[in-house]
């Protein structure tokens, strides 16, 4: 039905917000074990990508294949369970429980889903911790930590019940370069070790380029490019080029679309 | 004018999605179970929360309408000589009509306000989307106790409002203008009927309990995820649940005496 080798598959998939259209037949696949980072420019709907495949959002027309299994079709109950089992995500703003310690985040889908006892739970959530080298934070609450740590918290917690697919939303945003290289050698690390299928939303081109095995450039509504960092740099896609070298004109133009200039300084103010 | 009857159309439209996405949230996390659902001690928390938090603003309120309803009562009476219906007029008052609605009141201002915000904050920091993905429906492991725990606290407010208020009564009347107490407690005891007063006065209870925190979680999920969106939110869940609680306390009281 879907090749063995790709965990995740987009066919034809549209998708509208409001009157605006998001996606216009997107046709993508994320192979298996890989680290693939999705890149474009703000605002192509990336996030919304990452929202399909975990079932938040539903595709207006298309399929969106998990392991071969339409997540939009899917009952409510269904969804849960592939969640539970099958998919993490780290959110852009972490999503940690405020009101609960850094442990207790970390157990709680262990507590809510599992009926270990209490000394396995902890060991469990200890050596999650001790993955992202947080051991140490575990009685703090979220208040008291910086950014960096919030983020490797919320990794620690989305890895805890174990899953073959991790989604990452915008995970260098607003990091400290120290911070940025922790979390780039997790991701990688996290990949190697467990062989996590690994989608990266991003803007940072140098640092997703340093781990992904693949790029996958998204802009007006289509995939315009995909493959490994090198192939994109040294293709013929302008845009693709323009977006990885950061030029600040080319085919994605930096004026947002207006009348003529001269015409539009001389009519005083009188439009239309 | 085309212009003004469209506005229309699409806020009557919007009001009654909005009434539907409503329905379909209290459908879904009315009942307990389902993937990673909230557990008893979770109810609890939520009772400790809207429940025992709500308590000292409950009694010091109770207290002060029963003074305040014993003193009006207390000068209005005295000029038909009739003061030892005061203990009557005071408790039937409270235990009918100001017990449940004043408590239900007070409720949705201390404890909806902060529902609502707490659970908007939840949706804007993404903890509610974490909840999703993680496999634990938010519905069942946010909404459900919440619903549950105003369910079953307002009326135990409402019966507190009361009695606290017949005390407060008692303080006045008795102890400050120096009536009877035989008088205030007796004449009570004999016209205070238990179905009638007591039983229809909480079942108004439970039912602005269950209005007010259903529209108080209603608004927290379905608001923008904004500051801006979350204050507005709050502010409506005020004001809708007032202006709920109200009408229906008019319409149950109409059902229950049966006049209309």
């Amino acid at each position: 039905m879907s090749d063995p080798r790709s965990h995740v598959e987009i066919r034809d998939v549209t998708f509208y917000r409001g009157t605006r259209r998001i996606y216009d037949g997107l046709n993508v696949s994320f192979p298996k074990g890989k680290i693939t980072a999705i890149m474009g420019p703000s605002g192509t709907g990336k996030t919304t990508l990452l929202r399909m495949i975990g079932g938040q959002l539903k595709a207006d027309q298309g399929e969106v294949l998990v392991d071969g299994r339409d997540v939009g079709k899917m009952r409510r109950g269904d969804l849960l369970e592939l969640r539970k089992n099958k998919m993490g995500m780290l959110f852009q703003t972490s999503g940690l429980f405020t009101d609960l310690s850094v442990f207790e985040n970390v157990a709680f889908p262990l507590r809510t889903h599992t009926d270990l006892p209490e000394d396995m739970i902890r060991d469990l959530v200890l050596m999650k911790l001790e993955a992202v080298g947080l051991r140490g934070a575990r009685d703090l609450f979220p208040a008291e930590l910086s950014g960096g740590m919030i983020r490797r918290v919320a990794l620690a917690r989305s890895i805890a019940m174990d899953p073959e697919l991790i989604m990452y939303d915008e995970p260098f945003t607003g990091l400290d370069p120290i911070s940025m290289g922790m979390i780039l050698r997790l991701i990688k690390g996290l990949n190697e070790a467990l062989g996590l299928t690994s989608l990266l939303v991003s803007h940072d081109v140098e640092e997703s380029c340093q781990i992904a095995d693949y790029l996958c450039i998204v802009s007006g509504g289509k995939v315009i490019g995909f493959g490994t960092p090198e192939e994109l740099r040294n293709g013929d896609n302008a845009e693709v080029r323009q977006f990885l070298n950061g030029d600040p004109d080319g085919p994605v133009p930096f004026h947002y679309p207006a009348d003529d200039y001269r015409a539009d300084l001389m009519s005083g103010g009188q439009r239309d | 004018m085309i212009n003004f009857v469209r506005q229309l159309g699409q806020t009557g439209v919007a009001s009654i999605q909005s009434i539907g996405r409503a329905g379909m949230m209290f459908a879904q996390s009315v009942t307990w179970g389902g993937p990673g659902s909230a557990g008893f001690g979770d109810l609890i928390r939520q009772i400790h929360s809207v429940g025992v938090r709500s308590l000292s603003i409950i009694i010091v309120a109770g207290f002060f309408v029963g003074m305040v309803l014993a003193l009006q009562g207390y000068t209005i009476l005295v000029k038909f000589g009739s003061v030892s219906a005061l203990g009557t007029m005071v408790s039937l008052t409270l235990l009918r009509e100001l017990g449940p609605v004043l408590a239900a009141l007070l409720f949705a201002g201390r404890a909806g306000s902060a529902l609502t915000a707490e659970i908007g904050l939840m949706k804007a920091t993404e903890q509610l989307s974490a909840m999703e993905m993680m496999g634990v429906d938010p519905l069942k492991r946010v909404i459900t106790p919440r619903l549950w725990a105003g369910l079953i606290s307002v009326p135990i407010l409402a019966l507190l409002f009361s009695t606290v208020g017949i005390w407060g009564g008692a303080f006045v009347a008795v102890d400050m203008l120096g009536m009877y107490d035989g008088a205030y407690w007796g004449n009570m005891a004999n016209t205070v009927n238990f179905y009638d007063d007591v039983i229809k006065g909480l079942i108004k209870a439970v039912v602005f309990g269950l209005v007010v925190t259903w529209i108080a979680v209603y608004q927290g999920y379905d608001s923008v995820p904004t500051s801006e969106g979350i204050g507005k939110a709050t502010t409506q869940t005020v004001v809708l649940s007032s202006l709920a609680v109200l009408g229906l306390d008019f319409i149950l009281t109409a059902v229950m005496l049966g006049g209309i």
